[in-house]
């Protein structure tokens, strides 16, 4: 009647029953207006539809929180102090009180909770279900209450189970016979009416066929006397469709819909009251198919009359149809089906096999040795010679590791010489074999005299003067150092371990170390009587007394050369004792063949290299990128471990080993260094630039010890030569410069040689690349800077010639200049220049200052220690010289040329300019020896 | 209702000069246009950045805060903020309206040659002489870079940022392209050290100019060679490279006191425009217009195709 109501009047919504339909001749009530239709809470206010939490009403204020004045929170607590006991909303502070009430959706009033409500609801009923759960009128029911409401089990059922009963089974002692099936078996569940419960057990009882003497059961259930008032309106011992067979039951199961076979036709006939009772939707086909139902054909099989047998013939024995015509399948599967129980349904064209598969035999992995150690790891090797055998001793001590047999040297850890004297060769005349060979005589002994010098007086004389230099700690750090360093000196491929934390002052005395290292453990801890703890308590009290002061100032040392040491250098980027190192996985290869690639404007596959690179995360989230390597932790090109004692890892590996022992060496060979001074490392001396710092004594010591971290490519050794070399060099005097270059030159092979000897094959690319590069910087940064300092002596020469054509150029302020000049001057030699500033006019007008200022410069360059400088100084002397004979042509060109303004002239000076670099670089890689 | 398209104009090259801003900053470094081209900045040898009006020649604001002479400078997307960075080997975020430092990023071991900001204005990155880029926040605190793309062997002379990559020329003569996205780096080598790299505006293309003055267009994605441009003098110093606001042209700065417009696909030198004696240090192209902007010692000029007219009298 509601619909005919809300046909006629559209535009009306209403609520609620529908009206009475209206008597003849009864004036219509006038309907309610849709304003007027509300509905209020129990406080009298409104409540509007709202779809929301509480049926559709309104929650809050209208439709918004809390009250007229908006959402206000509990209470203010400034987070600032009651960080930690912030506490944690529930779902509920964000809950109206409507949602609290009886009717919201979480009413706060008391409630009796099911587990109670159903036990007092009905404690017979409950204990009755209990007890028959099996023989429920209807088997699911129990089953979905179970699972709605938590499944309260008596104490008796705990405490059975727990003695190792199982639902389903009987209780009593266990007995010898086949376990019978159970009654509640899914298997034979019946639909319909329930057979008569003797007649199917008797049969089964007479399937046994084979029980094992040694195998008990557990005692059939007896299924007690159901005491249950029949309450509901099925027949008798009627049971309903149970879900686990209607949900995850196999077709088997439903097969058995239709009895249990050949025992007697009740079943047969109960079959039938069920196909009639199915009509009425009682039958477990009724339902439909689950969703998790594999198979549906078997459950919707209809019977067809094809499937029945129409003509009369004979029937199988003991079939026990006995005329009956059901589907003969049913049956004949049901000898699979025992086997099938467990195992599931098996594929057509398959049969189970009557035989288990032999399994396949098996072996134990092979026993490991019992030292074995899965990693690999390199000892130091240490030439076993008369001289240094103790220093052997001294190593192996410190370093813990033990010293290989020298006679069980690997054929790595020969050199060439010494494989061919193995190989019984005779050793090369003529050609250098060592570095050494180019050593004058007196050189020679010296390192000799040294060598042993040191060998014999490390290790004594670091203790001694740890003992011995009471106050000065400033000499220790050098003296012990020395003695630490003369290790590598001395040592030919041993790689002493020289990181500040593996400074051991007392190595000589392993237990002395032992007592140190204990005793630095508790100072780190903040124990302060950590040099009572560690001491020898056997130990006289003055020597007591003299190893607490050794110890706390070796400690102290130890602080304060790490500090000291670790501030003037940046970390080594690879651990210097272990014996891997982490290089980029993939290296820019070759640029030989992508520079001819360029020369043949080949771009593309040939000059192109293409990394895996990750991204940083944060940056990926600013760039607003997915990650491309979600999984990763890894940041920019991705590094592998690899064997640290590959040569071929320090040929393409900017980074070098730690500095001070390489400090300390230089230091150490004093002779060789001559005018060199030591340097004071400036921020520039990141990793490449370190190496180059080293002076050939340096390289030397390097080249005996084969193995030594700061063995480096071989390019930055052209440099060193170059700034050893220029830094003999008085700064100004080119010509000077040069005679102590040739003289510098004299005492020592060319650099060529020691590059032939040093360099492989693969060494040389890369090599041949940084020097490449290198010259290419030096083009590009040469004649610019040449080109500049010329026009600025030529300005000092040819002021007028400048001065006379440069007046159009625009005015600079006069202060800006000094600066800039400065500036220019302190430019590095990196990359392209900037242009220098263009003011000709004022370099007429402060010729005078400008030269003067150009001399502080100098003097300030000299008294500066920056390697840099010098470089660029070097540099500039260099292209001097390489322009000597241009600079005349040059002047001439310069003031006869047209456009001599300064930056003109200076591009007219580059006396190669029509030469692109790369010409220049082919010239000058011809022509190596002009570069000394 | 389809109104017929309107006939693509020829382009027009900038060749009138309509302004000189005599920058009073010393030598200009470097001169950028703002995002959509309205104003630009000067990279001053005094420690200065100037904001200017390029086309009504107005200086609107002066940044001074650098320690050392400014090398290059951008502006955000929303023109709210600007970064640079100088010899000072800093890199500094500013505050556009106040002209007050926001964050002063310190870690670079050489003066600090480029900086770019990214599209979001969320990170600057910045090239260094110490041969790597940084990455700093400008969101966070933090005094360290996000990341430091540390791959270069050489200085690093010129970085670009597209919305996912990053584009790097080195000395070391090769042409890094860091795709965020693939998480790959792509390196081309050039050979010649690198003074200056750019995108295309359609992200196609890289163009490279090398101490070899030659400028090169590479394909972006496989790195082939798509021309190449020469006849401009650029062997000694750094010096910018872009492409005309429709991809139509190359232009390059030369040490010869000219900037050259080269026909992209072409090849062919379109204009050799005089710009003055010295070296053209830097210029600036318009994002939208035929408008470039060129440095010249120290002093900018604003140049403008020959039809264009400036409002209200300024020129």
């Amino acid at each position: 009647m509601a619909a005919l109501d809300s046909d006629s009047d559209e535009d009306l919504v209403s609520y609620g029953t529908g009206l009475e339909p209206l008597e003849e001749g009864e004036r219509p009530k006038k309907p309610i207006p849709l304003q007027d239709q509300t509905v209020r809470d129990e406080k009298g206010r409104y409540k509007r539809f709202h779809g929301a939490f509480s049926g559709g009403f309104s929650a809050g204020y209208f439709n918004t929180v809390g009250s007229k004045e908006g959402w206000t929170p509990s209470s203010f607590v400034s987070s600032r102090q009651n960080r930690a006991d912030k506490s944690v909303l529930g779902p509920e502070d964000f809950m109206d009180e409507e949602d609290l009430s009886e009717f919201g959706i979480a009413p706060k009033a008391i409630v009796t909770t099911d587990d109670f409500a159903s036990k007092t609801k009905d404690r017979i009923r409950e204990k009755a279900r209990q007890l028959a759960a099996a023989t429920a009128p209807i088997p699911g029911a129990t089953l979905l209450d179970d699972l709605i409401t938590p499944a309260k089990l008596s104490i008796g059922f705990e405490l059975l189970r727990k003695m190792g009963w199982k639902e389903g089974q009987g209780i009593g002692p266990r007995v010898k016979r086949k376990p019978r099936r159970q009654k509640p078996d899914p298997g034979v569940k019946i639909y319909g009416c329930a057979l008569p419960p003797g007649g199917s057990e008797g049969s089964e009882e007479e399937d046994d066929d084979y029980v094992p003497e040694n195998v008990t059961f557990a005692p059939k259930d007896v299924t007690p006397v159901d005491f249950t008032p029949k309450d509901n309106v099925h027949g008798l011992a009627y049971k309903g469709l149970d879900p686990h067979q209607a949900l995850f039951g196999t077709s088997g199961e439903h097969f058995n819909l239709f009895g249990g076979g050949p025992q007697g036709t009740s079943s047969l006939l109960g079959e039938v009251g069920v196909n009639k009772g199915r009509k009425l939707g009682i039958s477990g086909q009724a339902f439909g198919v689950g969703a998790l139902e594999e198979e549906d054909d078997d459950i919707y099989a209809t019977e067809t009359l094809s499937k029945y047998d129409t003509i009369l013939k004979d029937e199988e024995p003991g079939d026990g149809l006995y005329g009956w015509t059901a589907p003969r399948q049913y049956k004949s599967q049901k000898e699979s089906e025992k086997d099938l129980r467990y195992i599931g349904k098996i594929l057509d064209g398959f049969s189970l096999a009557s035989k288990p598969l032999s399994s396949k035999k098996t072996y134990p992995p092979p026993e490991l040795p019992r030292d074995y150690r899965p990693v690999h790891y390199f000892r130091p090797v240490v030439v076993a010679t008369s001289e240094n055998s103790r220093l052997l001793q001294v190593l192996s001590e410190s370093a813990g590791k033990s010293v290989p047999d020298p006679g069980t040297l690997s054929r790595h850890q020969l050199n060439a010489s010494k494989r061919g004297e193995l190989l019984g060769e005779t050793p090369v005349q003529g050609s250098a074999t060592s570095v050494l060979e180019f050593l004058s005589q007196k050189d020679k002994e010296r390192i000799k005299e040294m060598k042993q010098a040191t060998d014999l007086k490390a290790a004594q004389l670091k203790a001694r003067s740890l003992a011995q230099n009471a106050s000065s700690s400033r000499a220790q750090p050098s003296s012990s150092d020395v003695g630490h360093c003369s290790w590598r000196v001395a040592l030919s491929g041993g790689t002493a371990p020289t990181r500040a934390s593996n400074f051991k002052p007392f190595a000589k005395d392993p237990e002395k170390q032992k007592r140190y290292e204990e005793f630095l453990v508790n100072m780190k801890r903040g124990q302060k009587d950590a040099l009572e703890h560690c001491l020898d308590p056997s130990m006289t009290e003055w020597e007591r007394g003299r190893e607490r002061d050794e110890f706390a100032r070796a400690a102290l040392l130890y602080v304060s050369s790490h500090s000291t040491l670790s501030s003037r250098f940046t970390h080594a980027k690879e651990e210097d004792d272990s014996d891997q190192v982490e290089v980029p996985r993939d290296q820019e290869n070759d640029v030989n063949d992508k520079q001819s690639a360029v020369k043949m404007k080949m771009f593309g596959k040939l000059t192109r290299d293409t990394f895996e690179w990750h991204p940083d995360k944060l940056l990926c989230k600013r760039f607003n990128v997915p990650d491309p390597y979600p999984d990763s932790t890894l940041v920019g090109l991705p590094r592998v471990k690899r064997d640290k004692y590959s040569v071929f890892n320090f040929l393409t590996l900017p980074e070098t080993a730690s500095l001070p022992p390489t400090q300390a060496s230089s230091e150490k060979v004093p002779q060789h260094q001559g005018p060199d001074k030591p340097r004071k490392p400036s921020r520039w001396d990141t990793s490449k630039q370190e190496k180059k710092e080293d002076s050939i004594s340096e390289f030397l010591s390097l080249a005996r010890s084969k193995v030594g971290p700061p063995k480096q490519e071989s390019s930055p050794l052209v440099i060193k030569e170059e700034e050893h070399v220029t830094e003999s060099l008085s700064n100004k005097n080119i010509s000077k410069g040069e005679d102590s270059q040739t003289e510098g030159e004299g005492s020592r092979p060319s650099m060529d040689l020691f590059k032939a000897i040093f360099a492989s094959s693969s060494d040389e690319k890369s090599s041949s690349s940084e020097d490449e590069q290198g010259d290419s910087e030096d083009d590009q940064a040469g004649p610019g800077e040449a080109g500049f300092k010329s026009s600025q002596e030529t300005d000092s020469v040819e002021t007028s010639s400048v001065a006379r054509t440069s007046e159009p150029a625009p005015q600079e302020p006069a202060p800006s200049f000094p600066i800039q000049k400065l500036q220019i001057d302190e430019r590095e030699p990196f990359g392209p220049r900037l242009p220098p500033v263009f003011c000709p006019n004022l370099r007429q007008t402060l010729e005078a200052p400008h030269k003067e200022k150009h001399k502080k410069n100098k003097e300030k360059h000299k008294t500066k220690k920056e390697h840099r400088r010098r470089k660029e100084k070097k540099r500039k002397h260099r292209k001097h010289k390489h322009k000597g004979k241009q600079k005349n042509k040059k002047s001439e060109k310069s003031s006869s040329s047209e456009n001599a303004d300064s930056s003109d002239s200076q591009s007219d000076d580059e006396g190669p300019a029509d030469l692109s670099p790369q010409e220049l670089l082919r010239r000058l890689k011809s022509l190596p020896l002009r570069r000394q | 209702m389809a109104f017929p398209e309107p006939k693509p104009r020829g382009p027009e090259l900038p060749q009138k000069r309509v302004k000189t801003l005599d920058c009073g900053q010393g030598a200009v470094r470097a001169v950028r246009f703002n995002v959509d081209g309205n104003y630009c900045l000067t990279c001053g040898s005094d420690k200065t950045l100037k904001l200017w009006n390029p086309l009504r020649g107005t200086l609107l604001r002066t940044y001074s805060g650098h320690g050392y002479e400014v090398l290059d400078a951008a502006g955000s997307f929303d023109n709210s903020s600007l970064c640079s960075g100088g010899g000072d080997k800093a890199v500094v975020l500013w505050d556009v309206a106040s002209g007050q430092v926001v964050r002063k990023f310190r870690g670079h071991a050489g003066k600090v040659n480029t900086v770019q900001f990214n599209e979001e204005a969320t990170v600057i990155l910045s090239g260094s002489i110490d041969s790597s880029i940084r990455c700093w926040d400008c969101r966070s605190r933090r005094p360290e870079p996000v990341q430091t793309l540390d791959e270069a062997r050489d200085g690093i002379s010129s970085v670009k940022v597209s919305d996912h990559e990053v584009l790097a020329g080195s000395v070391d003569g090769r042409v890094r392209r860091y795709d965020l996205r693939m998480g790959q780096l792509f390196s081309d080598y050039v050979g010649s050290p690198i003074t200056c790299t750019c995108f295309s505006q359609d992200g196609q293309c890289t163009l490279v100019s090398s101490l070899d003055s030659t400028l090169r267009l590479l394909d972006k994605d496989t790195g082939e060679l798509l021309g190449e441009y020469s006849g401009h003098k650029n062997q000694e110093y750094k010096l910018d490279c872009c492409l005309s606001e429709r991809d139509t042209h190359v232009v390059s700065c030369s040490e010869d006191g000219k900037v050259y417009f080269w026909d992209l696909v072409e090849g062919a030198l379109a204009l050799a425009l005089p710009v003055g004696p010295g070296v053209v240090q830097s210029l600036a192209y318009h994002p939208t217009e035929p408008c470039l902007l060129t440095a010249l010692g120290g002093s900018v000029q604003c140049w403008r195709e020959e039809a264009f007219e400036a409002e209200g009298g300024t020129s």
